[in-house]
């Protein structure tokens, strides 16, 4: 058999002679294969590529919305000011702690443990718990936003809960406007997670868990010593996509809080919005954009190198 | 066979091509006979003031000139949304509308930015200019001495005050307050014998936006001094001013005020949404003892209005906001407004300018000061009895006209407006001390204005 399938697999012929002509024709094979892809490599490099293209440029002039007749070219002028502008760093740091509370602590634990429990738990409940779920992610994000405004405000939902068990009750999205909008986001964006490692449990072989538990490893020790290490795949692609979307959230944080008070949840996309479009500087918006873009592709080189270690 | 694989993406990118190239080729939209005419919409889906007047507008222009069209492009959002909605649009010929609603605050920075045109050439020619008070033809005349845009009015601020918490509190019905400290004082009045309601109102803080800075912040700056030069931005060397004792003191009214709880509570207070609620609640409900407020705020209490409160002038009195120690002229306003403007990239500029000269008869322009509870800037409208009898507390904000003061609305200013509102804010939270809210003015001031500051 063996005998058999492998000339189909590989050339039957290796000579040198005949190793010239496939390579002259796998040439003009794969231009013929490229040619029905070239059309749309070519609008994506000109509504994809050229916007991002446009915008690099932007972020080195001094263009405005209003007020000037003419931009123009200013080097890192930009960048510098960015870099010495306390609330860029503000929103800098603002943006580092939304992203660890919601998307790596929160949505990310969040989303295993459920998914972990949901392994265990009847149909019924599993249906339930998972429709619930992913219902708070189908929500568009303004719609949710608006949902956790009418929680967190003060005369919302969890000040309600709070008074009834005769806690202090606050106005939480004024004196904790970062953690708030965390939670919303954790609320919102579990259940990606959930899906992510719900497929991925289900992947590992049943024979290896219960092998384990036969060698009597408990619950967390198998958890730890072989689930963990058998979805870590599936853990940076996670971690990846999640990142990358709580990088770029702006519609929650915006109906929530605006940013505000003083900018305590005022994260990048949202300062970056005040300069261009609150205060017309889109040349100085859009370096910070750029700088936003830097920041997911640090987190990107992290998540890839988790990944490959593993292969 | 390579056939079948090509033919769906090679429809697929015809077709994309195919509507990307329509968009490129019509999407100007330009009719020679219809007017787009962009203007902001209330985001207060109950108040329809402007979209009824424009409605009839069209309604009127439409049959006066039978196969002309009037096409309205409202823009629903709040003030600062709208402007950067507006100035996308002009930018390019393809979104440019042939009449826009621009606010005076912004108008030179448009202007500056090549948006806008000259309206000169039409002005000559239309005998109704002739009928526009001498300031309001000012509103919207550029460095460049050439005008931008017809004024459909203006505005005052002022105090308004509930006469039955006055009552409770023990003071007087015809209340009249010589110094700021006067005001603070009935506010304290307030707070210690009204419980529950709120003694005084200031708009603070970047949620609310330019309120903040005209309502709020320029009410107390340009009532220090003599009133004779201008606080925020020195005309004769045309530099923008910092360090001022008199900047200092209006943000210490404003750090009063919060720190001693006579204003809302501080979270409401920074609510994006805190003006509505003012006109919509606070004051109807009789919850707010002082408001320094706009003349315009009765357009939300007319019958048929949405928040209809036709009692309202049984149940407030108005007073002018007091200069800081009493001194001349004794009382202080602010007056901006809004003008009719035509973009630079507008495709029917004769038409647009001919909707204008409808909008401003002097019938219809009466009718809309009364229906927006504007200030008349009009001559003829302002000798009307027909207009001064129309609303109670019209004859008071038209008298404020006498002692009212324009803001340095250069390019700028809309930056500066943002610093002093983060100004503001601290003081307002209690984050900053007046100084240092000053001295962070002081830092941002340089970068708003290319470092054209000057220290007074």
């Amino acid at each position: 058999m063996d005998t058999r399938v492998a000339p189909q697999v590989r050339p039957p012929d290796p000579s040198g002679a005949k190793v010239a002509s496939p390579r002259r024709g796998g040439l003009r094979r794969s231009l013929v294969r490229a040619l029905p892809v070239s059309p749309a490599v070519i609008l994506l490099l000109l509504f994809l590529a050229g916007p991002i293209g446009y915008c690099a440029y932007i972020a080195f002039t001094d263009l405005q919305l209003t007020g000037q007749a003419q931009s123009s070219f200013v080097g890192f002028d930009n960048f510098r000011a960015a870099f010495e502008d306390e609330a860029f760093l503000n929103a800098v740091w603002l943006t580092l702690v939304f992203t660890v509370l919601s998307s790596l602590v929160g949505q990310n634990t969040l989303g295993l443990a459920l998914a972990a429990l949901m392994q265990r738990a009847s149909k019924p409940v599993r249906t339930v718990v998972g429709g619930i779920v992913v219902t708070a992610w189908v929500l568009p994000e303004v719609v949710a936003g608006f949902l956790l405004y009418a929680f967190f405000r003060r005369e919302g939902t969890l000040n309600a809960i709070l008074d009834w068990l005769h806690l202090p009750s606050q106005n939480w999205l004024f004196t904790l406007p970062i953690l708030a909008v965390s939670f919303a986001n954790v609320w919102r964006g579990t259940a990606f997670s959930m899906l992510v490692y719900s497929a991925a449990l289900n992947e590992i072989p049943k024979e290896i868990t219960e092998a384990a538990e036969v060698d009597g490893a408990g619950g967390w020790r198998r958890m730890w010593h072989i689930t963990l290490p058998m979805i870590r795949r599936s853990i940076g692609t996670n971690l990846m996509l999640n990142t990358l979307q709580t990088l770029s959230v702006f519609g929650l944080i915006w109906v929530m809080t605006r940013g505000g008070p003083s900018g305590k949840s005022q994260t990048l996309p949202l300062f970056m919005y005040e300069q261009a479009f609150q205060k017309s500087m889109i040349g100085y918006g859009t370096a910070v954009a750029l700088l936003l873009l830097v920041v997911g592709s640090l987190f990107s080189v992290v998540y890839m190198r988790l990944l490959r270690t593993e292969v | 066979m390579p056939v079948r694989p090509t033919a769906a993406p090679l429809l697929l990118v015809t077709l994309l091509t195919a509507t990307t190239l329509t968009a490129c080729g019509s999407g100007s939209g330009s009719d020679p006979d219809t007017v787009k005419v962009s203007f902001k919409q209330s985001t207060d889906n109950s108040i329809k003031v402007m979209d009824t007047y424009l409605g009839e507008m069209k309604k009127q222009f439409e049959k006066a000139n039978p196969g002309k069209k009037i096409e309205l492009v409202p823009i629903k959002a709040p003030d600062s949304e709208y402007y950067t909605k507006l100035q996308q649009m002009l930018r390019s010929p393809k979104t440019a509308p042939d009449l826009v609603y621009e606010d005076t605050f912004l108008i030179n920075s448009d202007i500056t930015s090549g948006y806008l045109k000259p309206l000169d050439t039409y002005l000559d020619k239309w005998a109704d200019w002739d009928q526009f008070i001498d300031t309001a033809k000012t509103a919207a005349k550029a460095e460049d001495g050439k005008t931008y845009g017809v004024p459909d009015g203006t505005d005052t601020r002022g105090l308004w005050f509930d006469k039955g918490i006055f009552a409770k509190a023990g003071l007087p019905s015809d209340w009249q307050p010589k110094t700021w400290d006067e005001v603070l004082d009935a506010a304290r009045t307030i707070k210690e014998k009204v419980p529950g309601v709120t003694p005084l109102n200031i708009y603070t803080g970047k949620p609310a936006g330019e309120a903040a800075t005209m309502q709020g912040f320029e009410m107390l700056l340009y009532g220090t001094g003599d009133g004779s030069a201008d606080p925020l931005y020195d005309t004769a060397s045309k530099k923008w001013i910092a360090g001022s004792q008199a900047f200092k003191d209006s943000l210490g009214f404003v750090e009063t005020v919060y720190k001693e709880k006579l204003g809302l509570d501080v979270s409401d207070a920074l609510d994006p949404n805190i003006a509505t609620r003012v006109r919509g609640e606070l004051l109807p409900e009789g919850k707010l003892g002082i408001n320094l407020d706009g003349s315009w705020l009765p357009q939300d209490w007319l019958e048929g209005a949405g928040h209809a409160w036709p009692e309202w002038s049984e149940k407030l009195g108005l007073a002018a906001m007091p200069t800081q120690n009493g001194q001349a002229p004794g009382k202080v306003s602010m007056s901006g407004g809004w003008t009719w403007s035509i973009p630079s990239k507008a495709s029917n500029p004769d038409l647009a300018f001919k909707f204008i000269e409808t909008m401003q008869t002097k019938a219809n322009a009466q009718k809309w000061y009364i229906a927006n509870s504007g200030i008349a800037v009009r001559k003829d409208v302002a000798a009307d009895p027909a207009y001064v009898d129309a609303q109670p507390g019209i004859k008071f904000f038209t008298d404020l006209v006498a002692s009212t003061h324009y803001r340095p609305a250069y390019p700028a200013y809309p930056k500066v407006s943002t610093a002093i509102q983060e100004a503001m804010e601290g003081v307002t939270t209690g984050d900053s001390s007046v100084d240092k809210a000053a001295s962070g003015y002081d830092e941002e001031l340089k970068t708003a204005t290319d470092d054209q500051v000057i220290t007074k």
